[in-house]
């Protein structure tokens, strides 16, 4: 197949492009969701991105959270983005930073205003931003400005037999013409990860993961009470075949294909290497793990599925794909494209890398994602430990 | 022929079963995937899809292979044809 050099998406003040054009109301802090919510409520044409956290953190912990806040208004898929705290400084950390793109953006605070007086200042602002996102045109982008993130849910055999593999057949077709690419889930590559250490492009790269992987394992030697059968691999994994969580991570890692990765990044960071493979240090779970990505800039997601995850994002659209037949049948409302026919080989693995190609430029053009048709918005912070 | 069971890498010692099920005593026709050969076997229990066949006996002890890669011990012999899951097979980790 010839692949498109072109799809239609938003483009940006700071040369970016977006495959979606929201105009997002975010709180600074679990306190200022209702204050959001109402906003969103009375605009049409904006989204609240309520969350839980954003009091009282500190250190890496309240960095990580600043990196998600930021990186999440500022992804291009966001045409304009209203912050809400409940105090000044720390919204207008926000919104100066995310000024820096040149989108529209504005802060408000709650305290000394009280609620209603700061929905209603937000709604207006909110109004026009919502308006004037509403003119934005699609236009022709090329394919490297598709940012692409992946990461596999409720994981089976079929995962690393067919779907996985079906998202490194992508990889492999789509990396030479200039997209970023992002892998992650530390804690799915144990027993996999000196194999994917040398991944790395160069020693420095490799250096960093293992550093990455290892204080990962220390973590979890630490604080883990048995260790971590209950949850790796999950009682869905389980009941899908997977035994081990070796077995997992190989399965997990057959999703870049034949690719190196370039850096490693921390959680919510962007990319500042250019075109290529990233590794970023998250969870392995769903929600966990697109929201951080797409802080980091990630504009469509890949999503392979064995048992059936339905995980959603607000602002970056995920693509399902399966490979196991009997979820495609009995979840097909969440499953975006079917591979499922790579088990009976009546489809080989490039036919099936193209089906994918071909359902992310659909989806970047425009297509709502099953996700997104069922209204699945998960965004959810990774936090690192508890506040002070 | 059509595949029940499919096994990524020539060095494993599993295959797994892409069909709804495989019935015990059934003859099953195997997909080698790295060299594209096809072996058989008979099943000797009723393994679900996605669930893995062991395609020789395995000792106590003895390390699962698949992709090629080790994933984990077995905890309890298993014969060949035996379904191979989380009641005789562990992590090597943790």
């Amino acid at each position: 197949m010839e692949i498109p050099k072109s799809f239609l998406g938003y483009k940006r003040e700071n040369g970016r492009a977006g495959t979606r054009n929201h105009v997002i109301i975010l709180p600074v802090d679990d306190i200022s969701n209702a204050c959001a919510e109402a906003v969103a409520n009375n605009i049409k044409g904006t989204i609240a991105l309520p969350h839980s956290y954003g009091r009282l953190q500190f250190g890496a912990d309240l960095e990580l959270h600043f990196r998600t806040m930021i990186g999440t208004a500022k992804n291009p898929n966001v045409a304009a983005a209203i912050i809400i705290g409940i105090e000044p400084k720390w919204t207008k950390r926000i919104v100066d930073e995310v000024a820096k793109t040149g989108k529209p953006v504005e802060g408000f605070s709650i305290e000394g205003a009280g609620d209603i007086e700061t929905i209603m200042k937000a709604s207006k602002k909110a109004q026009e931003f919502s308006i004037w996102a509403s003119e934005k045109q699609r236009e022709e982008c090329p394919i490297s400005d598709l940012w692409i993130s992946v990461k596999c849910g409720e994981s089976d055999t079929t995962s690393g037999l067919a779907s996985n593999p079906t998202v490194g057949n992508l990889m492999d077709k789509l990396e030479p013409l200039g997209v970023h690419l992002c892998f992650g889930e530390t804690s799915e590559l144990t027993g996999a990860e000196t194999v994917c250490e040398k991944r790395g492009k160069t020693p420095e790269a490799q250096e960093k993961f293992k550093k990455t992987w290892n204080d990962y394992n220390d973590f979890i030697l630490k604080e883990a009470t048995d260790d971590l059968s209950e949850s790796q691999p999950t009682a869905g994994n389980i009941a899908g075949g997977l035994t081990t969580i070796e077995e997992k991570a190989f399965g997990n890692f057959q999703k870049i294909g034949s690719r190196q990765f370039i850096d490693v990044l921390t959680p919510a960071e962007e990319p500042e290497k250019g075109p290529g493979l990233y590794f970023m240090d998250t969870s392995s779970a769903a929600a966990e793990c697109v929201t951080l990505q797409a802080a980091g800039g990630f504009n469509i997601h890949l999503f392979p599925t064995g048992q059936g995850n339905i995980i959603g994002n607000p602002i970056e659209p995920v693509i399902k794909l399966t490979a196991n037949p009997l979820t495609a049948v009995n979840m097909s409302e969440h499953i975006d494209c079917d591979v499922s026919k790579i088990l009976s080989r009546e489809m080989n693995l490039s036919e099936a890398g193209d089906e994918l190609i071909k359902t992310t430029l659909r989806v970047a053009n425009g297509r709502l994602t099953c996700a997104e048709a069922l209204g699945h918005k998960e965004f959810v912070m990774t936090k690192l430990y508890r506040s002070a | 022929m059509a595949t029940d069971i499919i096994i990524h890498d020539e060095k494993d010692n599993v295959g797994v079963v892409v069909i709804e099920k495989i019935n015990p005593k059934q003859d099953c026709s195997c997909w080698v995937m790295e060299n594209d050969k096809t072996v058989s076997i008979q099943s000797a229990d009723e393994i679900p899809l996605g669930h893995k066949i062991a395609m020789t006996d395995l000792n106590e002890g003895d390390t699962i292979i698949k992709y090629g890669h080790d994933i984990g011990k077995v905890v309890k012999s298993i014969k060949k044809g035996e379904h191979v899951h989380v009641h005789n097979v562990k992590t090597k980790k943790w």
